[in-house]
């Protein structure tokens, strides 16, 4: 082998940047040096913290179990890197290969990792949002300051918006004893993500554990007394909910803003890519020195069609920034596929909620093992007669099955005999999924069609 | 006439190194004998197994068991108990699990095995002062043996006087799992009934006596608490008691016995741990790996045919697992046959996968690191007077009857 090619080069000298130093960011950068990069790396982020955890932010931190400035993701290895944090990237220059950061510097790159991630989606209107105790939750200092306001046991929280995240932060509230409001514009919790079906049943759930639970309903305005503290929300069916705390919990946004005018195919649905991470321009031709991994990219998965997934998922920012990175420097021959069956966890009032696959693929939906009523159950999505999607109430242990049933792209319904199979649910019947022309603000993983140069995108906020 | 592979499988003359056979056995993955069980003997084809819904461990299930050699009837012929949840099937199984799990383990006993951490050094700091001649010490019968009973006592609360009673049975149960071949047929394992019946008669009273006085052990909490499952009924809690007992046994005496050959036989591994005994938990791991206590699961049955590896296991037909051998398959793990601490990644079988997998697993591990940390610091030059020792025959719950070492002294 030619030990001084342009590829040994860059592995032994080149420059790599990563934007975004979060959960991608972080492990993207240990695997280039577990591959044995030996160059220059740069780890730009714009929160001032070293990489830190963001699912125990709406669970162990609301319940005062873990400290928010206590959740640094553990080092696997030493990094060497350069760390610029508390500085944003501004803009990108592909022709000259630099990153412009916030403070004017320019950074130059052989190659670049983009893994900005997302952030949180803001009540859209900016005065109400500006109230004190109107919160969103995405970061380290989000989580601390809901926490030290359930802490200080305010008379009631309202959560607008009923995704994972928003209903996570109401099972925190009831834990503590703290009244809830949950507004969700959807027909039940977790309707985007899950269905109806499922949705039924985490309904159930916040109700048994005595969330005020309000569905169908969207929270017009937001009010605020004398001295700007918010005090009340309007409703669309005419109600009012008084609430010293307002939890905005309506989904995220990509961070691409930075990238606007660069010429990279980057836009409010992410950053598409391809199979092995590498970033579009534009014009739908694939560059060979950008590289997205994490909330941000958008990919086209082999097991769904090809369509361009874009999924909000700890596991699979982790596996994305290990294919990113490998494939950053290696030859275009050893290059890897991301082809890991999308999973993502949750946990709410007492109960253990897994998903693998695509549920949203799916149109219809059969319970093989359990019962929605109670105990916990395995819930199979189909699509066109294969298995797409699967969820699990407390029955985890079951779902390294339905993955590989998902990888076979196995029929659906499931044509055999399960254990604890109930006489009732041997049918499969509609998902009831809303109408995907209506985003709601969570499903976490969104299907977004087959053009990779896409930047159309519409949602519309409660209004 | 060479023996057939399921034959070498059972037959006592391999019992102290059964890995050749099983390397054998991985060229066919699902192996069948005429009209014996379908052995599965490659690690990803057993956790897919141990993970398949289709599959079910109640023997109620077993259309026939045609000739399998390991199989038992259905539980309660044997006794008068239920069957425990190791050999029920959702939902019952985990109703159960869940309500024993509520005194065991988190969320809603997080302290439970931890909380046993003094009570366990206290156990072996007594059975290793206790060994007397340091020249000629049965592992097995002076440590290994006595030491996860008396821990079971401690856990279900059974009061210090009544603890040799318990050793009794426990010890006529064991030997009934491992039936000595030269007996006469008509008494073999014979005392095990009366043993069992003993045992669920002393353990009735117990619970009886628990209910009227609770303590906070966890018999007591089982026998009164009131969870959202209600309260396990005096039968199921006796079978659960059994269950704690009997799975928790030979498996321990096992994974010590064969840790502390497996230490002898690495001695540069047994110096470190000498030095260092927070090596014992990787130490533990491994061995769960290199030297698995449960080194088959023989009681699984399809509920459907079903397809595994090109062959088909038709419906009702009686499955084993060969964990022990998973946890050798080279496509799994790299030089899978070298003893290796320092592995990172060791997601063994040998406490199983899936919803049976082992409930006792925390108390087991610490058990067993607590006990080899202490043997390594406190025996002085220790070393092997017979390798390889002499094996129960139980081809299942394989570890060896006796081994026979000796020291210099006893460090304090
Ligand atoms: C409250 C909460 C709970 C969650 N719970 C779960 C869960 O239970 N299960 C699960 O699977 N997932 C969960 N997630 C999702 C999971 O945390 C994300 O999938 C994961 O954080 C994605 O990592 P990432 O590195 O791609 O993006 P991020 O973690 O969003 O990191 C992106 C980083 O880039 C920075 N950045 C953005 N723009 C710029 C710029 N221009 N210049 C420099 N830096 C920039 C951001 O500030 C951020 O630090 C949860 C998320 C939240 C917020
Ligand atoms: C030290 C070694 C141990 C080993 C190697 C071991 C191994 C195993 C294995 C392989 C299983 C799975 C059986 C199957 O799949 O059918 C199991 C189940 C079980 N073990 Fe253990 N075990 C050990 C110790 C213990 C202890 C100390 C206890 C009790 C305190 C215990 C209690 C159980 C129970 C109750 C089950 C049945 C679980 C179920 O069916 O859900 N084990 N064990």
């Amino acid at each position: 082998m030619n030990g001084d090619g342009p590829l040994h080069r860059l592995r032994r000298e080149g420059r790599i940047v990563v934007v975004g130093a979060s959960l991608a960011g972080l492990r993207a950068a240990e695997t280039l040096r577990d591959e044995g990069f030996a160059g220059s790396l740069t780890l730009i982020g714009d929160e001032p913290y070293e990489p830190y955890d963001r699912p125990p932010l709406s669970k162990q931190v609301l319940l005062g179990m873990a400290d928010a400035d206590r959740t640094a993701l553990p080092r696997r290895r030493a990094l060497d890197a350069t760390w610029r944090l508390g500085v944003a990237a501004t803009g990108l220059d592909m022709a000259a290969r630099r990153v412009r950061l916030a403070d004017g510097d320019e950074v130059p790159y052989d190659r670049l990792l983009i893994a900005t991630g997302v952030r949180a989606r803001p009540w859209p209107r900016e005065a109400e949002a500006a109230l004190d105790g109107v919160i969103c939750l995405r970061s380290r200092g989000d989580g601390a300051a809901l926490a030290r306001r359930l802490a200080e046991g305010p008379r009631r929280v309202l959560v607008i918006g009923a995704g994972f995240t928003g209903s996570e932060i109401a099972s925190a509230c009831r834990e503590r004893g703290v009244a809830v409001t949950v507004a969700e514009r959807g027909a039940a919790p977790l309707v985007g993500a899950l269905g109806g079906v499922v949705g039924a049943v985490a309904a159930e759930l916040q109700r048994a554990h005595g969330v005020d639970l309000r569905c169908g309903v969207m929270v017009t305005a937001l009010e605020g007394d004398a001295s700007g503290r918010v005090r009340a929300a309007q409703l669309s069916d005419g109600s009012t909910v008084e609430a010293d705390v307002v939890v905005v919990s309506l989904g995220a946004q990509r961070n691409t803003d930075w990238l606007a005018g660069s010429g990279l195919g980057a836009g409010p649905r992410g950053i598409a890519c391809d199979a092995g991470c590498r970033a579009f321009d534009i014009r739908g031709i694939v560059t060979d020195d950008i590289f997205a991994a994490g909330d941000v990219a958008r990919c086209p998965h082999p097991l769904f069609g090809y369509q361009f997934l874009s999924l909000e998922h700890w596991g699979n920012a982790v596996s994305q920034a290990r294919i990113a990175a490998h494939n950053m420097i290696s030859e275009s021959t050893d290059r890897l596929p991301h082809l890991a069956v999308p999973a993502f966890w949750s946990s709410q009032f007492g109960v253990s909620i897994k998903s693998v696959g695509v549920p949203t693929l799916g149109t219809e939906i059969v319970v093989p093992q359990g019962s929605l009523d109670g105990g916990g159950f395995v819930g199979v999505y189909g699509y066109q007669g294969r298995v797409v999607g699967a969820v699990s109430f407390d029955h985890a242990r079951w779902l390294p099955f339905y993955e590989e049933q998902i990888e076979k792209a196995a029929p659906f319904p499931p044509p055999f005999p399960t254990l604890d199979r109930r006489p009732d649910a041997q049918r499969p019947r509609d998902a009831d999924f809303p109408d995907p022309s209506v985003p709601t603000h969570g499903p976490t993983v969104t299907l977004s069609g087959y053009s990779p140069a896409d930047r159309r995108m519409t949602f519309t906020p409660a209004h | 006439m060479t023996q057939s592979l399921l034959h070498q499988i059972l037959d006592p003359a391999n019992r102290a190194d059964p890995y050749p056979i099983y390397a054998e056995l991985r060229k066919t993955p699902v192996h069948h004998e005429e009209d014996g069980p379908f052995v599965v003997s490659t690690y990803y084809e057993i956790r897919s197994l141990l993970h398949d819904p289709r599959i079910s461990s109640d023997a109620h299930n077993l259309v026939s068991t045609g000739h399998d050699p390991l199989a038992e009837p259905a539980q309660e012929e044997q006794s008068e108990l239920p069957p425990s949840f190791l050999r029920l099937d959702p939902p019952e199984h985990d109703r159960l699990r869940r309500m024993t799990n509520r005194h065991f383990g988190p969320p809603h006993s997080p302290h439970r095995v931890d909380g046993m951490r003094g009570e366990l050094q206290g156990i072996v700091t007594g059975l290793i002062d206790g060994i007397g001649d340091p020249g000629r010490i049965d592992l097995v019968d002076q440590f290994s043996y006595p030491f996860p009973v008396t821990v079971i006592c401690r856990l279900l609360g059974v009061p210090r006087e009544d603890e040799a009673r318990f050793h009794g049975w426990a010890d006529a149960i064991a030997a009934s799992l491992d039936p000595d071949p030269d007996a006469d047929p008509a008494e073999r394992g014979k005392g095990a009934p009366d043993a069992r019946m003993q045992l669920g008669m002393y353990l009735a009273g117990l619970i009886e006596e628990r209910r009227k006085n609770p303590g906070d052990d966890m018999l007591s909490e089982l026998a009164s608490a009131k969870g959202p499952d209600g309260t396990l009924t005096t039968m199921e809690l006796l079978s659960t008691a059994a269950l704690l007992l009997i799975a928790g046994h030979e498996t321990t005496v096992n994974l010590v016995t064969n840790g502390m050959l497996t230490l002898l036989r690495n001695p540069d591994v047994l110096q470190r741990l000498r030095a260092d005994p927070r090596l014992a938990v990787p130490i533990v791991e491994e061995l769960l790996r290199f030297e698995p206590p449960v080194q088959l699961v023989p009681q699984r049955t399809p509920l459907a045919d079903i397809e595994v590896h090109g062959v088909t296991i038709p419906k009702g037909s009686s499955l084993w697992l060969v964990l022990a051998s998973g946890n050798r398959d080279p496509r799994r793990f790299e030089n899978p046959d070298r003893f290796d601490p320092d592995r990172r990644d060791i997601q063994h079988l040998g406490l199983g996968s899936g919803i049976h997998s082992c409930f006792g697993a925390p108390l087991a591990r610490l058990e067993a690191q607590f006990a080899l940390s202490e043997l390594a610091r406190r025996l002085e030059n220790p070393r092997l007077l017979e390798d390889p020792p002499p094996y129960r025959q139980n081809a299942v719950l394989r570890g060896p009857r006796h081994l026979s070492i000796a020291c210099d002294g006893i460090r304090p």
